[in-house]
This record gives structure tokens, C-alpha cells and sequence, in this order.
């Protein structure tokens, strides 16, 4: 199938883009066009106009600040997957891009594409939940800052007023003695995930947990963290049980579901997710090989 | 044609000046502008693979590309893989005698995913699993996957 | 790989393709590649819902848009067409009534996806806009969605000019069924769900179709797998001579049963450029192949064992339901495949299978890889894992005591088959196979390996399966040869090419006649203008019926050549060989008259004699008819780890043990092992072609019909054996399904073995990591945790 037809803008800054956006009628923002093209493809999606970011030159770039990454919203996963800065500040993200759809995918999907299209069973969304990524959109109004637990207002809708473009997010470096996890179930390995757990991790001198963050996918519209279970974990001893307390947590937690995977069956997952993530993340934050 | 757009571009190292309208994706444009018709469709929802090109060296779906986005960007086909005189690159003799190859649909898209993993990987031996995850984007029904992965096992493993 | 030339001994060679270089290049030309001057594009607009009455159908949107030619619905196309249906239907025993489809919906639609009108514009887009444009108005009918329950009495009616949704009962049924049951020591009963799933070439079916005023013939480009059988319908439909059709099978992109059947749309394409008089294609996109292209595998078996203390069989009852969606193409034939299947390598003394084929408001169903017989394969074998279970045999061992021995073959199996004749096993050794297949993939140590795996917590399992496949279906095939004064050997056939690597075959078994390089051959294939007569790619039979066919046509070809040769270098026939293309003088090297020289000589020079006062022309065409199938048989074993906490299952290894005879490509084979046995992993673990309560689809694109990739694809291990079938010169059988009837059973009993401590129980495919996790859980809570 072929996509209806559709004015086509490409401005080179963001102000045009803005400005764009703002003035046409059923516009769409044009990132990596891995999700939107084959909505369109498909005659899903019918904008007047398509708002190509891909030449704001600006939108691009992977960056170190004192508070960790900055990165571009138009920057492609291939660019995350093979950044050693985004390796070394921020593991979680590094090991969760590496799952995104498939290399053909990455090259073009972007980070700021994943995040605004929002699938419930994309890998992004859940580290920027586990993160606490701040996320910073310009719009007519000025530019304005999200944190990422606000961002999802519905299924596959962001909180973006319109007009409003996703800039660039901000993620906090990895603290250090702290370690993180991402795994996903899915049928087959580059499928969008069926549940998906994010976990991170710090351990203290006296081998407590200092923080612990953990985050869910595929469970509900938008990515779940799960406070309780973080809490509960919060000074206790790196420990099995301490794994599977939070793994129970996360199995009770409300879940949606459809007829091929149940919200049971994806609670069962996300106990799973839960306590070998917990497992794998301590362990990388240096903590006893048997936990 | 709705809202005619010129694009510059270079496919198989030749410039190309041409109209596009914006909805053409790049498959499209390759296959029915440009006469080039190695570069499949298989589903145009990007799945399949079968539409695998390079822009500027990296490998996309070009059906989820518009030709319009291709507008200053190198772009790399099939038709560009064998030398001028007909023959074959390592990659194509290989998956001829591995039997990589069965009704050739997904051929093209396969080739470009491994040049591509052949330029990245330069020179250093790949496993089979990086191999079969980087193919994993390239859906083939005929072929169970083995002789391909048996071809880029010769060559880049 | 050999690619030595010479010595003539081409068959058994793993040859080079003669297919793969145009298209390694991108250079191969697709049914979509074709392109000549005003060439129209169409679409189709097509029924949203699964069954309803059509109101109206309001085109005067879609007709005004610029850039379309035209929109046509029914009524447009009954102009050109002498009848309102196809007439697909096989004469097929306990059908009770046809159901032929049209080629767009008249007044009913059946199934979410039949064609309603044709959509012709100057390009696909405009096409697909304006479809967007058309008005459709459907009264919604209730709907048949489930086969069992749409038999039940009170179900709504799946077609309302049909009697009811039981469009055939039939069954198979021979010996003392009662009797066995009876007297016997044991009985294993169990019901089985297998559902739709599809072929799924990488290339969707299409079709170019042009009239050509002057000679008044209509071509139609179509990427069939019968393009016979197509020329056939549009004959009988359009009130054409065989003289103005002709069908062309340009590349095809892959078959695997989607393109053997005629499609509505492979006859409103050409109606509607008749009507035009401008030629049109029409390619179907991915979202119309889930929807349109026919699909099969749905199937609810309730089958019960009767078995001896020993473990052998005493006799097979039950009951077969099948969902033959909204036509019939295909009359009985697939769940009587899937009932004959069932019996595989094994001495079943009774057996009664009762069949119900229903009608369904889903896209109709028709042969798909393995075309019934992977389920009657799996239902067998799950229950003689069954009866292993109960009697605390070794799962090989219940297999080794129910085999045909060898020294039993032929062996005649009293069920008759659609030609009437019986169910004959030609040859085969299948307690060999088995133990091929056991040696190959460590089956005596493989419980201390689960053991050992088990104590670290995993679950890993073997699995094993045995089966028949029935090949080489008839009636016949034809294959011509010929050499011009060019000197080119020309091999023309009514096979068809979908990747199989048809044309290599046949330049191989012609190459072993004439001894010439199979890459020097030009072979034509899938071409009703090449060849008059032809049936095509279904049932694994082109190497049997075409292949036999080529031997045949180039061995009286080369002995014509020595005829006239013997003329030319006046020496008698009887000391003529051929070797590397020149008819010489047996041990008088350079003494000799080119294949070209003769067809020169051949060709006739105006007012001289033909050398050997042979008929003009060095050609020669043969048929080959069959006279019975030839069985093709296997043993899988896979191993699997099956993860109890989310039901994932992968695969570890796989062992094949197959035999097809002799084998002319050893490569090719493999290829068809490989690609088959992968189909049947996607159709054990991933496919399932899914539908709602309302007969709406809900897996209609790749992304949600999940096909298997390489990452998850196993490697497999491939052995051959070689019994030749004494059906035919070569001795060969079919391989292109066998993979996929072994797969599902092998696999499913991997994973019950895997998790043996919980003695689960897998009654459904594809097998799906909730459902698995299901049986776990039920498993677990009714006994300790393991
Ligand atoms: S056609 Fe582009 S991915 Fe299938
Ligand atoms: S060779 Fe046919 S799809 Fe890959």
C-alpha cells in the first residue's frame, strides 16, 4: 500500500519547524519515519503535512554535561548503540538500544521518534522511565522542560501542546557502585516486547541498597515504575528474597492485556523480568556473584 | 503529481537530478523512476527487509524512506554490488554457493545488510549470532536461513 | 561443489544454480519489474466486513478523481465474462455442493478481504486514493468464525445460497475398527487445535495482463505456480480460444501453495483490461496477501488409539474438523491429506477418520506447504508419545515396534486415493531412518544430558517425529528439447520455477544425456505458449513428473543424434557415445559430429535429403506419466530448552534423516529440507493467522504474523539415505514439503520432553508462550514445584 498524499517540509532549524508546525493544519512530525511510515504505508495515518526533521543539523549529538548525557532527539539508535560515551555514562540505554528493532531499523529510527510514538512495548520509553529522563521541547510558547513520567498522556500520545517539537533529553550518569539491567521477553528477539523490565541499582559500602529504580513495559499505555518494590528495596541487603519481594510487587501490579498475551500471563513476565533484572543489575554494580 | 519536489542525489556513485512527488518512498522511486528494480517490495511496513539499500553507507528500508529525504544523500543499490564486467562480489559468489539463494526475492536486500556488516566489521571475524541477528532483518521464506549465514560465515567469520 | 564439466554425470551433483546470478545482480525480472508503454495500475476495493449483503457500491467519487481509468464492480466485468463463477472446483468425492468464487463479489461478501471492485489508474496511488473514495454500503451478517461451532446446529449460515456451513463429509475407513477397540489392552484419547497459517512468499501474487488488438491475444504475466490451470480458467471464462490466452510466469518470487490456486484477481485484472482495452497490473500488497491469498491448517481432530499391552497399534477413530473458509478450491483434498498422512511409516490395522468440512467466513483455504499433512503427521505422533507415555516405553521404541519393514515394501495401505487407485508405498527403510536419526543426535545419552542440564535448572528436551509424504502427483508433465543451428540446447516444460531451483534440475538431467554444462542450457519454464500442455508446482512432483520427463525427451534426442551422426561419419550407431556435446566414435577421440553439426544438418537445406532420412530438426519432447505417488519419508529429532517461567521455548539443534530417492542436486534438496523444516518451526512456535469474533483478521501484517527469522531459525544437521523409487527412470522423489510435515511433531514432542517432571501436554498450534505457561502453571500448582 501506498501513503495518501501530503505536503513535504523540511526546515533546517527548529524555529521554521516550530513555526510549522504550529501554522499547518494536520501536520506530523517527521523523525526516523520507522513507526510513522508504515502507519502511512498502510493509510493508518493521513497528515496534510510532514514535518521532516532530519535536516536541523542541531538535533543530532550525543553529549557529555556535569549532570551526564544531553542527547539530540533526532540522534539515530545506531548512533546510541555505537556511542562509547552513552557505554560508559549510561549502560542501561546502551544495552536497551541494542534490542531496538533490528540494525536496518536503527540506522534511521531516532531516540526523540521512539519516545513521542510511545509503542507500549518499545525499549526506550522504559529507560527513560527508569531514568527519570527530563525531556525538553521547544514550542510557540518558548521551550519548556518534561519529566518523562509526565510525558505519556495516553496510548501513543505524548503530552506535547501543539506545535511543541521534542529537542533533546537528559539523562543523569550512571552513579557509581550502581548497576543496571534491561531485558525484554518477546517471541521472536527484535519484536517489540511483550513485557520489558528496566532495573537499576547502587549499592552502598555496607553492601545495603542505596537506590534502586525499576521500570515496566508493555504492562500498560506508557512504561510503569514500580515505587513500592524500589522502596522495599531501599536499604535492604542485595539478597534473593529481597529479588523476589520486588518481582512480587511487580507481578501484582495492575496490567493491561489482550487475548494472545493476558494481563496475567504479562504480570507472571513481569515478576520474572523483575527478579533477574534485579539479579543481573547487582551484580554489575559489584555486588556478590550468587545474588 | 501532488506538490513536485527536485531532489539531488547520487545512486550507485551516479548524480541523479529528478522530480519526486513527497508520498513516493525511496523503493519507489529506485524501482520505477530510476528503472532500478533489484531492490524489492516485500511489505512496504518495514519489516521484511526485502527493500534493504545504503544511504550513505548504512542500511534502511527504503520503503520507509521518502525520496524526498534521500534528496543530497549517496545511496546504494543491488545493481552497484558486481563489478561492471558481471562479476560477482565475494558476498554474492558465496551465497550462490552456499545456497544462500533460493528464489532470489529477498537476495538484494540480504546483500546489502551483509556489505554493510562486511565495511563495519572491518576485517575482524564475526560469530554466527552477530551474523544471524544483523540477517534477522531480512525475512526469507525459502531458504531456512542456513545457507546465507553458511555464505557470511565464509566470508566476514 | 563439483562443478567439474564433463563425464556426463551431472545428477547427484551438487551443481551451481543456473537461477542465482541474475539474481545475485538485482537483474532478475519480477512480476512487479514488468513495465511496457501505458501500462494502468490497479487496486482493489475490498470487503471490510466478513459476511453482509451489499446495499449499493458508489464509484462516482473514485471514477472522478483524476488520473483513473476506470472503476469496475461486478456488473462491469459480467460484460466480458461468459459465467459468473470460476470454475475451480476438483471433482471430489463427498462434496456436497461446490462453492466456486467469483471474481468480485456479486451480492454477498464472505470473508474480510474478497474483492468488490477493480480500481484502474495511471498509478497504484491514485488507484489506492480513489479506492479510498468508494462508497460501500454492507448489510453486516452474522458470521461463521469457528469451524466446530459453525457446525453446530442454529450456527448462522457462512453463505446464505448455500444449504448449510457442512459443505463435505467425508472419511477415511478400512479394517475392523469396532473390533480394535474392543479387545484391546489400552486406550490413548486426546483432542487436538491446529490453526490457520499461511504460505507467505517473500514476492505477493500479481498479475500484468494485456490484449493485444492485432493478434488478438491476451497475455496475462502472472506469478503462478500454474499457469495452466490459469489459462485454463481464463478460457473458460472469458469465451477465448486456447489460441488468444496466453500465461507467462515471469521470476517468482516464491510459492510455497499461495500462488498454485487461481485467484479472483488473476481473472478481474485481464476482465477489466478487456474492457480498457490498455494493459494492467496489479500487484498485491502485503496487507491483501494475510487477507485475499488462501491459507490453510485450521483443523480440530478428536482422535482416539487402541494399542496392544506391547505397545503395537490395534486401530485410529475419530473425528476431523476442517475450515475450508468461504470457497472450496480445493474440494477435499486437504483434510484427506491430512487424514492419510496420519498413518505415516506405521502398521495401523483399523483406522475410521470422519471429516467435516466447514464453511467459515474467513479467506478460503487451499494447499499450503505440507497441505494437511503436517497435522495428520503431528496427531500421530502425539499419540504415540502417548501411548510411549502410558506403557513406560521409550518413545523410539513404541515408533520401532509399529514400523513397515522394509522387506514389506511396496506396501499397500487399503485406502483409496483421489485417483481412485490405493495408498502404495513404494520404497523406503523406515526403521533405518530412525536410527540414523538417533545415532545423529545423541538420543541413548541424551537423558544424562538432561539430567545434568536439569540440576542447573534448565529444561532441555528431545524430541522425535517420523513421517511419509506422499510425491510426484500425476497425472503428467512434459518436457521438449531442442538444439537450432545456434547450437543452444533449448529445455522447454510445463514445470513452473518459484525458487525450487526447477530450471537447474532439468539443465542437469538434460546435461547427464548430452553431457554438456547445465549452465550452457536455456530452460523455459511456466510459459503456455512453450508449452501446450502443463500442470505446474504443487505436491512435490516436478522433479518426479518434469524431471523424467527431461531424461526421457534428451535420451530419444540424443538418439536421434547418433542417427544422423552415423550418417555423417559413416560408422554405426551402436559404436557412438556422446561426451562434452559431440556424438564421436567410441574410442576414437576428435572422430566425431558436434550437437551443433547435427542440428545444422538437421535443420534441412532447401532441395537436399535429411541426413538418416530422419524428420527435420533435432528435438525431441517427452510426457511423463505417473503411475502412482512416490513416498518420500524422514525422521527429525530436535532439542529444545523451554524456559518454565515465561513458556519461550528455543531450539538447540535439529537432526534431519531424509529420503527422496535418488537425489539429482544434493544441494537443492537440502535447500527444500532446510526452507520446509523452517516453515514448520513458524508454524509450530509463530504463525498463526488470528482472527476476531467478528471474522475480522488481527495478524494482517508481518509484524504481527510473525514468519521466522534468522535469530531464530535453528541450524540444521541434514543426512541423507537413498532408496530410489521404482515408479519412475530416475528413481527420484519429491522433497519440497517434507520438511515442514516432520517439523511441528518433532518440535511439540521436544518440548513435552523438556518438561517431562510436569507431564504437560501440548494440544495446540503454534504453541505460544502464554499458553505454554498456562499448562505450566496448571502443572505446578497440581504437584510439587520441580
Ligand atoms: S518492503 Fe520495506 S521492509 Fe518490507
Ligand atoms: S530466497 Fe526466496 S525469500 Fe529468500
Amino acid at each position: 500500500m501506498k501513503a495518501p498524499p501530503f505536503h513535504y517540509h523540511a526546515p533546517d532549524d527548529l524555529a521554521s519547524a516550530v513555526a510549522l508546525l504550529a501554522t499547518l493544519e494536520n501536520a506530523r512530525v517527521l523523525a526516523g519515519g520507522q513507526s510513522l511510515m508504515p502507519m502511512m504505508n498502510l493509510r493508518l495515518a493521513g497528515p496534510d503535512h510532514l514535518i521532516d526533521l532530519g535536516r536541523i543539523a542541531d538535533l543530532r549529538r550525543i553529549e557529555e554535561t556535569p549532570q551526564g548525557l544531553r542527547i539530540g532527539a533526532m540522534t539515530t539508535q545506531r548512533a546510541l548503540e555505537k556511542s562509547d560515551l552513552v557505554r560508559r555514562l549510561c549502560p542501561l540505554l546502551a544495552e536497551a538500544v541494542a534490542l531496538v528493532g533490528h540494525q536496518q531499523t536503527r540506522n534511521r529510527g531516532t531516540l526523540g521518534g521512539s519516545l513521542c510514538h510511545l509503542d507500549p512495548g518499545a525499549e526506550l520509553p522504559v529507560v527513560a522511565a527508569a531514568l527519570d529522563a527530563v525531556l525538553h521541547v521547544a514550542g510557540p510558547a518558548g521551550a519548556r522542560r518534561i519529566a518523562f513520567r509526565d510525558f505519556p498522556l495516553d496510548y501513543l500520545t505524548p503530552s506535547l501542546a501543539p506545535g511543541e517539537v521534542l529537542t533533546h533529553v537528559d539523562i543523569a550518569r550512571a552513579p557509581a557502585n550502581s548497576g543496571a539491567a534491561f531485558l525484554e521477553f518477546n517471541r521472536r528477539p527484535a519484536d517489540f516486547a511483550i513485557v520489558s523490565a528496566a532495573a537499576t541499582l547502587t549499592l552502598g559500602v555496607d553492601g545495603r541498597i542505596t537506590q534502586a529504580a525499576i521500570a515496566l513495559g508493555g504492562v500498560s499505555h506508557a512504561p510503569v515504575r514500580l515505587a513500592q518494590a524500589e522502596a522495599g528495596l531501599i536499604g535492604a541487603r542485595a539478597s534473593v528474597s529481597a529479588w523476589e519481594s520486588a518481582a512480587h510487587l511487580a507481578a501484582q501490579s495492575p496490567c493491561d492485556g489482550d487475548e494472545l498475551y493476558p494481563a496475567d500471563y504479562r504480570q507472571e513476565l513481569s515478576g520474572v523480568l523483575v527478579r533477574r533484572a534485579l539479579a543481573i543489575a547487582c551484580q554489575r554494580a559489584g555486588g556478590a556473584a550468587h545474588v | 503529481m501532488f506538490d513536485p519536489r527536485p531532489i539531488k542525489l547520487t545512486v550507485n556513485g551516479k548524480t541523479i537530478e529528478a522530480t519526486v512527488e513527497p508520498r513516493v518512498h525511496l523503493a519507489d522511486f529506485l524501482r520505477k523512476q530510476l528503472a532500478l528494480t533489484g531492490t524489492h517490495l516485500g511489505c512496504e511496513h518495514g519489516v521484511c527487509g526485502a527493500c534493504t539499500v545504503l544511504v550513505n553507507g548504512a542500511t534502511a528500508r527504503a520503503c520507509l524512506m521518502l525520496a524526498v529525504q534521500a534528496d543530497g544523500c549517496a545511496v546504494e543499490t543491488i545493481e552497484s554490488v558486481a563489478s561492471a564486467d558481471g562479476t560477482l562480489h565475494p558476498i554474492q559468489a558465496a551465497l550462490s554457493r552456499h545456497h544462500g539463494l533460493q528464489c532470489g526475492y529477498c537476495t538484494p536486500g540480504v546483500v546489502m545488510t551483509l556489505l554493510e556488516l562486511q565495511r563495519e566489521s572491518a576485517g575482524s571475524a564475526l560469530p554466527e549470532d552477530k551474523i544471524r541477528t544483523a540477517l534477522s532483518g531480512n525475512l526469507c521464506r525459502c531458504t531456512g536461513y542456513q545457507g546465507m549465514v553458511d555464505a557470511a560465515l565464509e566470508i566476514l567469520g | 561443489m563439483n562443478e567439474r564439466h564433463g563425464g556426463g554425470d551431472w545428477i547427484g551433483r551438487s551443481a551451481a544454480r543456473v537461477e542465482d546470478q541474475v539474481l545475485l545482480r538485482g537483474g532478475a525480472r519480477f512480476l512487479d519489474d514488468i513495465v511496457m508503454p501505458d501500462l494502468a495500475e490497479a487496486t482493489f476495493v475490498r470487503s471490510p466486513l466478513a459476511h453482509g449483503v451489499i446495499r449499493s457500491i458508489n464509484c462516482d467519487a473514485a471514477r472522478a478523481l483524476p488520473g483513473v481509468h476506470a472503476v469496475y464492480v461486478f456488473a462491469d466485468l459480467r460484460r466480458v465474462l461468459t459465467q459468473d463463477a470460476i470454475p475451480l472446483a476438483l471433482p471430489a468425492g463427498g462434496l456436497r455442493f461446490d462453492v466456486d468464487p467469483t471474481c468480485l463479489a456479486i451480492d454477498e461478501v464472505c470473508y474480510v478481504g474478497e474483492p468488490v471492485a477493480i480500481v484502474v489508474a495511471t498509478t497504484r496511488r491514485i488507484a489506492e486514493d480513489a479506492a479510498a473514495l468508494v462508497e460501500l454500503d454492507i448489510e453486516a451478517l452474522p458470521v461463521v468464525v469457528d469451524p466446530v461451532e459453525g457446525l453446530q446446529p442454529g450456527a448462522p449460515e457462512a453463505r446464505l445460497t448455500c444449504p448449510d456451513n457442512l459443505v463435505a463429509r467425508t472419511k477415511v475407513d478400512y479394517g475392523d475398527v469396532e473390533g480394535a477397540f474392543e479387545g484391546a489392552a489400552h486406550v490413548v484419547r486426546e483432542t487436538f487445535r491446529l490453526n490457520k497459517g499461511g504460505g507467505h512468499p517473500m514476492e505477493p501474487r500479481g498479475v500484468v495482463a494485456r490484449h493485444d488488438e492485432l493478434t488478438d491475444q491476451l497475455t496475462l504475466w502472472n506469478s503462478t505456480q500454474m499457469p495452466h490451470r490459469a489459462k485454463a480458467m481464463l478460457v473458460a471464462t472469458l469465451g477465448l480460444s486456447e489460441r488468444q490466452v496466453r500465461v507467462v510466469t515471469p521470476e517468482v518470487g516464491g510459492g510455497f501453495g499461495t500462488k498454485a490456486v487461481f485467484h479472483p484477481e488473476e481473472l478481474a485484472t485481464p476482465a477489466a483490461a478487456l474492457l480498457l482495452k490498455r494493459p494492467i497490473k496489479w500487484v498485491e500488497d502485503r496487507f491483501e496477501s494475510f487477507t485475499a491469498s488462501i491459507g490453510e491448517r485450521e483443523q480440530i481432530w478428536t482422535v482416539e488409539a487402541a494399542f496392544e499391552a506391547d505397545g503395537r497399534l490395534r486401530g485410529i477413530r475419530g473425528t476431523l474438523v476442517y475450515d475450508h473458509g468461504a470457497a472450496t478450491p480445493y474440494g477435499i483434498a486437504l483434510p484427506f491429506n491430512a487424514a492419510t498422512n496420519l498413518i505415516g511409516p506405521y502398521i495401523l490395522p483399523a483406522y475410521r477418520m470422519l471429516i467435516d468440512l466447514c464453511l467459515t467466513n474467513k479467506t478460503p483455504a487451499a494447499p499450503t506447504r505440507g497441505a494437511g499433512r503436517p497435522q495428520g503427521t503431528f496427531v500421530m505422533e502425539r499419540l504415540l508419545d502417548r501411548m510411549a507415555l502410558r506403557l513406560a516405553l521409550p518413545r523410539d521404541e513404541i515408533r520401532r515396534r509399529n514400523m513397515i519393514a522394509p522387506g514389506q515394501m511396496p506396501y499397500t495401505i487399503p485406502v483409496k486415493q483421489r485417483d481412485g487407485s490405493m495408498m502404495v508405498y513404494d520404497s523406503g527403510d523406515y526403521p533405518q531412518s530412525q536410527a540414523l536419526a538417533l545415532k545423529a543426535a545423541g538420543w541413548a545419552d541424551f537423558p544424562q544430558r538432561q539430567k545434568a542440564a536439569r540440576e542447573q535448572g534448565r529444561f532441555i528436551g528431545l524430541g522425535l517425529a517420523n513421517y511419509v509424504e506422499a510425491t510426484g502427483r500425476g497425472p503428467f508433465e512434459s518436457v521438449s528439447v531442442s538444439i537450432g543451428p545456434s547450437g543452444q540446447v533449448v529445455v522447454s516444460s510445463g514445470a513452473t520455477a518459484q525458487g525450487q531451483g526447477v530450471k537447474t534440475m532439468l539443465a542437469q538431467v538434460v546435461a547427464q544425456v548430452l553431457d554438456v554444462a547445465p549452465q550452457s542450457i536455456h530452460v523455459v519454464v511456466g510459459d503456455t505458449s512453450a508449452t501446450p500442455a502443463g500442470l505446474g508446482a504443487y505436491a512435490s512432483r516436478q522433479a518426479v513428473t518434469a524431471g523424467n520427463a527431461a531424461f526421457a525427451a534428451a535420451t530419444l534426442l540424443a538418439n536421434k543424434a547418433k542417427i544422423a551422426a552415423a550418417e555423417l561419419l559413416e560408422a554405426s550407431v551402436e559404436d557412438l557415445v556422446i561426451r562434452e556435446g559431440v556424438v564421436e566414435v567410441k574410442g576414437v577421440p576428435g572422430h566425431g559430429a558436434s550437437l551443433t553439426q547435427i542440428a545444422r544438418a538437421l535443420a534441412g537445406t532447401p532441395g537436399f535429403a535429411l541426413p538418416g532420412n530422419l524428420p527435420p530438426g533435432l528435438s525431441a519432447a517427452s510426457d511423463f506419466m505417473t503411475s502412482g505417488l512416490s513416498y518420500t519419508n524422514g525422521c527429525h529429532l530436535a532439542e529444545v530448552e523451554v524456559d518454565p517461567d515465561t513458556g519461550g521455548v528455543k531450539i538447540l539443534r535439529y537432526v534431519v534423516v531424509h529420503d527422496c530417492g535418488r537425489m539429482i542436486n544434493p544441494m537443492m534438496v537440502e535447500g527444500q529440507i532446510l526452507g520446509g523444516v523452517i516453515h514448520g518451526v513458524g508454524m509450530t512456535l509463530f504463525e498463526w493467522m488470528r482472527y476476531d469474533r467478528e471474522g475480522q483478521p488481527l495478524t494482517a501484517t508481518l509484524a504481527d504474523y510473525l514468519l521466522p527469522t534468522s535469530d531464530v531459525a535453528p541450524r540444521l544437521e541434514i543426512h541423507h539415505l537413498e532408496s530410489p523409487t521404482p515408479l519412475n527412470p530416475l528413481g527420484v522423489k519429491g522433497a519440497a514439503e517434507s520438511g515442514t510435515i516432520g517439523a511441528p511433531a518433532t518440535i511439540v514432542s521436544a518440548i513435552e520432553d523438556a518438561l517431562r517432571p510436569l507431564d504437560i501436554r501440548v494440544t495446540q498450534l503454534p504453541v505460544t508462550p502464554p499458553q505454554l505457561r498456562k499448562l505450566i502453571r496448571d502443572a505446578q500448582s497440581s504437584e510439587l514445584r520441580p
